[in-house]
């Protein structure tokens, strides 16, 4: 009699430590989530307030009159202000750098990484590390050398100086994404094209372009983030509204004893959805491509 | 010229463009700050960038005690950030692999705070740490945790954690994704087989799971090695150094000295040991890299 009891007992108690193991999980999940959520969440909800509500005491925690006249003010729209911040301008620019850093960084990038998957050759190895390391000098420890440089040839507040710039940033990272996505690709595909008559330029463009499409695009995106993203170099290397970006921007709303919290929070929120919309479109191939790019040499 | 037209010069004609670009926007800076960090260059006399000096400027960083404390704090920041964010991010990574209904939802959640550069991330923390108006004092005196605002930002020790504390944030998502996707590639059978041996948790965890994973922490500490110098745009704006030097890193520093007093030659030296130190550490991650990647390739 006994010996059933206990064999009754033993499963539900298992069940019951299974049950209570996955609630912990589940709460400390929900946990980080909140963390990691709600700084982001507080600012996106400060953007909409008008500034009496910041200011106040007690904290009014959600939004009591939702406005959008922190976002009017800093494109200068309000007819009260009358000088707004050029916002629009920094916007502009930011897209315009951006983008095309992107484009010739994805194009060059993409050769390189071809060779590195597809071809052996002496230097490569020493080649790519020296790629990789190139990546890793701090951006304001080179803005030094660039600024002397920069002023010398006319290229200081220019957007064509920091598109260069941030060429550089891009390729080698784009060089290792690529590399990745192309040893992913079977030799085979293409050496059948080209027993068929393909050269091997047309090989390429025919059936490993197409095939290594998705990570190319991740890799664009990749490398439009951190020309989006970037302060260190832009911050010195630009001056006005020429070419200032929307990162520096955001530095215009801090005086020295004041901040415009509520603008600032407007700004923060316009160079935070550009990248919200891309970092959800190649999330998946973002993954993929960091690790079996990297893991599978 | 035919070498050129050998199929041997393919990759090299390939890499070309890339290797001129490095040149001209990575190699060149390097060697003219190496040789301006050789001359008093100041920014109001351009004159001072032809007038060699030899190791001045770094014979007076020996002894710049400004220099030698951002120089320590530098290096205690980063290795308290990223130990903090790989033992965050395996934790992380763990839980959400223990849970099967929602995974991907979860794991698009985790991607948050990646979208954020650093100067918002900056921002963020700024106005979460403010004393006045801030989330953090506001939400710990509405609980009744606190009755004076603590001074986040305004005292040193606080500052400092604050700093680490917006660093962990932003980038212990990057190891958690990596490592998540390692967690999900381990095949289901040597699992299976070190609990039908009898290991308990930790030691599956310690034996199988651990090495399994090495590969995945260290592509996620050379990516984030990559871009640790990313933490000067942060520290930029939330306390830009102060309050009174007490959160001076050797980037903030350097953009002090280089920028503000125009001291141009002595920043460059700062800056080559900043160079110098990410460069080591980059290299010391890839070289583990590349080792643990032959290992991989040699056990499959």
């Amino acid at each position: 009699m006994t010996s059933v009891v206990t064999e009754l007992a033993v499963p539900r108690r298992r069940s019951n430590r299974k049950l209570r193991r996955r609630w912990l999980v589940w709460a400390g999940v929900i946990f980080a989530m909140i963390v990691l959520c709600l700084p982001g969440l507080w600012v996106v909800l400060t953007a909409f307030r008008p500034n009496v509500e910041v200011l106040a005491r007690p904290t009014i925690w959600l939004p009591q009159n939702p406005t959008l006249e922190n976002f009017l003010k800093i494109f200068g729209l309000l007819p009260q202000v009358q000088e707004g911040l050029p916002v629009g301008q920094y916007f502009l620019n930011s897209l315009v750098i951006s983008v095309t850093s992107t484009v010739v960084a994805v194009l060059i990038g993409m050769a390189g990484g071809y060779a590195f998957a597809r071809f052996r050759f002496p230097g490569k190895s020493t080649l790519f590390i020296a790629f990789m390391l190139s990546r890793s000098v701090p951006g304001v420890a080179l803005s030094l050398p660039l600024f002397i440089l920069w002023s010398r040839v006319g290229l200081i507040d220019t957007p064509l100086g920091l598109i260069i710039v941030y060429l550089a940033i891009n390729i080698p990272f784009t060089i290792w994404l690529t590399d990745g996505f192309f040893r992913q690709i079977p030799v085979e595909l293409s050496e059948a094209a080209m027993i068929d008559g393909c050269s091997r330029w047309q090989a390429f463009w025919r059936v490993e372009f197409p095939l290594a499409k998705s990570g190319l695009a991740s890799a664009a995106i990749f490398a439009f983030l951190t020309s989006w993203n970037e302060y260190a170099l832009a911050s010195q290397l630009t001056r006005t509204t020429a070419s200032k970006t929307m990162p520096v921007g955001l530095m215009d709303f801090t005086a020295q004893f004041t901040v415009d919290w509520t603008g600032m929070s407007a700004m923060a929120v316009l160079i935070i959805i550009p990248a919200l919309i891309l970092t959800f479109i190649v999330q998946k191939h973002l993954i993929a491509g960091l690790t079996f790019g990297g893991v599978k040499g | 010229m035919n070498f050129l037209r050998s199929p041997r010069a393919i990759p090299y004609l390939l890499l070309l463009p890339a290797i001129l670009v490095i040149l001209a926007v990575i190699l060149l800076p390097l060697l003219v700050s190496l040789w301006s960090s050789l001359t008093p260059y100041v920014l109001t006399r351009p004159a001072s960038l032809y007038q060699f000096v030899g190791f001045r400027n770094y014979e007076r960083l020996w002894g710049n005690s400004d220099f030698w404390w951002a120089f320590l704090r530098t290096l205690v920041f980063v290795t308290v950030a990223l130990n903090l964010e790989m033992v965050l991010g395996l934790g992380l990574a763990m839980l959400v692999n223990q849970i099967t209904w929602g995974q991907r939802t979860i794991r698009t959640i985790m991607m948050f705070p990646m979208m954020f550069s650093p100067i918002l991330v900056g921002f963020l923390f700024k106005y979460l740490l403010n004393d006045s108006i801030g989330f953090v004092n506001n939400a710990l005196y509405s609980l009744g945790l606190i009755t004076d605002p603590v001074p986040w930002l305004v005292d040193g020790t606080l500052a400092n954690l604050s700093i680490i504390a917006a660093e962990v944030w932003m980038s212990t998502s990057v190891f958690a994704i990596l490592l998540l996707a390692g967690l999900m590639a381990i095949p289901a059978e040597p699992l299976e087989a070190a609990r039908v041996d009898g290991c308990n948790a930790w030691q599956v965890f310690r034996h199988v799971t651990l090495p399994f994973l090495m590969p995945f922490i260290y592509i996620a500490m050379t990516i984030r090695s990559l871009d640790v110098a990313r933490a000067y745009d942060m520290i930029r704006i939330m306390t830009n150094g102060g309050p009174a030097g007490r959160t001076e890193m050797l980037w903030t520093l350097i953009a002090r000295v280089g920028y503000q007093n125009s001291q141009m030659g002595s920043a460059n030296a700062m800056g080559y040991v900043s160079i110098l130190l990410s460069i080591i550490f980059t290299f010391y991650f890839y070289r583990k890299l590349a080792s643990a990647r032959a290992f991989m390739g040699g056990a499959q």
